[in-house]
């Protein structure tokens, strides 16, 4: 497929919940759309596999996933294009995007470009964590949707959050057994909750949150405030260590799925210049944006968790209201034939309402962000805690001296798996706060791409003398 | 490691390592080698050590695989195909 109307009236990069909203809404108004996504299927993380799950027994994966399917037909039904398993490897203040797909990168203009480039699942570096065996919730999460594959063997859930009950649920539901679920949550959470419970008994998440809870308890071993956490084997996981109360204990386990939240998937914006501030309650990098979600670049805009963790309802219609931003901006004329931005205002306020009591009751502990010793950070580089305990001593100050010195954050995953750790860890070692360590400069190619796809591309004659000697 | 909840759906053969592999039409490439039994799916450049799929969401880079030829593909965004050969990847690549 090639990239029809470029250049576009708007491009969407991500087509989860915010994605797709936003592209149902400009497509919808008549505006040229492009929606770019890297994964085979529509639907983002939250609503995966949507169309085309083997699962058809609904009860597995609960009807609040299953309300994705409207949401993706009516992107699908709405005129935009979409295009799957395309990689957005950069975006400039131009508007200019780099996409690779079908094997050819091209470039792509927009009049109004929305990031709707969702979450990832926080590192989580305890001992062991790179052992085969040892997934993410969410991996484990997505083989059953996308393949209708469960753990076999012994399985340990292990770690906080909301996503971690709903796999639990899920994989019981699934027929899967679970020999306990580690949790990790500091009983300190609790209290800190606690003003936030009047907002959050009123919210959505209340009923489901309970009821996940107790859904999981009734067939679980729950091992409530654990620490010191580690995988331990030779070449694989054998077996899960940790500390209660009353001391350490050891599990057998073939599969171990760890989970401490999710933080907003910053590179492409980071990349693109978009300034970021440290959250200081999430434990992470958001973009700095208007009310509107407007980022300071002219035309660019941020919708959904990429914001600021709000979860996919919140998403959905942050989505929904930067669309409605596009059409006021390319056809304001056409603003009579989309729906009142009112509505979509009052269904984010609604969506964030609890969202202060999850942020707090699931702050993952100091001991599961910062690791220690001999415990990987960067799984890429492999570069031990130790290691960058050290670079910091010998005067690497920020994660970019990192870099020079360890060349951690520098493998294929640029950072996503370490950043956070490192710049934590700099922090605690500097004494400062991670605002004032900063963060890896990032910069394209976002995703790596081969060389031959980059030197295939279409350049400009300019651009071709700059390099060629005659 | 895992298993099946259902039997049913389209298959198709690939190749992991010459060895021929039955998936299901939907699978990414890593799914598949999870499903037929396959603990890891490469070892690092730097120490050697092994590694299986870790995020299963294009983030990790675990997953790293050679498919038809092309190294260094992520095999959790890549569904499967009839006939594609799938290898796993050791250590750091030499100079050819």
């Amino acid at each position: 497929m090639s990239a029809g109307a470029n250049p576009y009236d708007v491009a969407v990069v991500g087509a989860g919940p915010a994605g797709l909203a936003a592209a149902a809404i400009t497509a919808g108004a008549g505006l040229t759309t492009l929606l770019l996504d890297e994964n085979p299927t529509p639907g983002g993380q939250i609503y995966r596999a949507v169309t085309t799950t083997p699962l058809k027994e609904r009860s597995i994966l609960g009807g609040d996933y299953w309300a994705g399917a409207a949401l993706v037909a009516e992107a699908q039904a709405s005129g935009a294009e979409i295009v799957k398993g395309a990689t957005v490897w950069s975006l400039d203040a131009t508007r200019e995007l780099a996409a690779s797909w079908a094997g050819i990168s091209r470039f792509i203009k927009a009049r109004r470009v929305i990031l709707a480039t969702g979450a990832l699942e926080r590192p989580f570096p305890v001992p062991g964590w790179t052992l085969p065996g040892v997934m993410t919730a969410g991996a484990l999460q997505t083989l059953l949707k996308c393949s209708g594959l469960v753990p076999d063997g012994r399985l340990v859930l292990a770690g906080t959050g909301p996503l971690l009950w709903l796999l639990a649920a899920q994989l019981l539901r699934a027929g899967a057994r679970i020999e306990a679920l580690l949790d990790t949550t500091p009983r300190a959470n609790y209290l800190r909750a606690l003003p936030h419970v009047p907002a959050f008994a009123i919210s959505r998440y209340a009923a489901k949150g309970v009821a996940l809870r107790r859904e999981v308890a009734r067939q679980v071993e729950v091992v409530r405030g654990i620490t010191r956490l580690r995988a331990e084997g030779q070449g694989g996981l054998a077996s899960v260590a940790f500390e209660t109360g009353s001391g350490e204990r050891r599990l057998t386990a073939d599969v171990l799925a760890l989970h401490q939240g999710v933080v907003p998937n910053v590179n492409l914006a980071m990349a693109a210049g978009i300034a970021h501030r440290w959250h200081p309650v999430q434990l992470c990098w958001v973009p700095v944006l208007d009310a509107a979600g407007n980022t300071p670049i002219d035309g660019i805009a941020i919708a959904g968790d990429g914001a600021g963790i709000g979860g996919a309802l919140a998403a959905e219609a942050q989505g929904r209201l930067a669309g409605l931003a596009a059409v006021a901006a390319v056809a304001p004329e056409r603003l009579a034939r989309v729906p009142d931005r009112q509505l979509y205002a009052q269904a984010l306020a609604r969506a964030q309402r609890g969202r202060a009591l999850l942020d707090q009751l699931f702050a993952p502990p100091r001991w599961s962000r910062l690791p220690e010793g001999d415990t990987i950070v960067c799984r890429c580089e492999e570069v031990t805690a130790g290691q960058l305990l050290e670079a910091v001593r010998m005067g690497a100050m920020g994660p970019n001296q990192a870099k020079a010195f360890l060349r951690c954050g520098m493998g294929p995953c640029q950072g996503r798996l370490c950043g956070l750790t490192v710049t934590e860890l700099i922090g605690k070692a500097r004494a400062v706060t991670p605002a004032e360590v900063g963060y890896f400069r990032l910069r394209p190619p976002v995703k790596p791409i081969t060389l031959a796809e980059l030197a295939a591309m279409a350049h400009t004659q300019r651009a071709v003398a700059a390099v060629v000697r005659e | 490691m895992l298993r099946r909840l259902l039997e049913e759906g389209q298959r198709v053969c690939v190749t992991i390592d010459g060895k021929p592999v039955t998936a299901r039409v939907g699978d990414s490439v890593a799914a598949a080698m999870l499903s037929c039994g396959l603990l890891s799916c490469r070892t690092t450049p730097i120490s050697g050590e092994k590694r299986a799929p870790y995020c299963m969401m294009g983030v990790c880079f675990e997953c790293l695989v050679t498919i038809d030829g092309v190294n260094n593909r992520q095999g959790c965004l890549i569904e499967v195909s009839e006939g594609m050969r799938i290898d796993t990847q050791h250590g750091r690549r030499a100079v050819e």
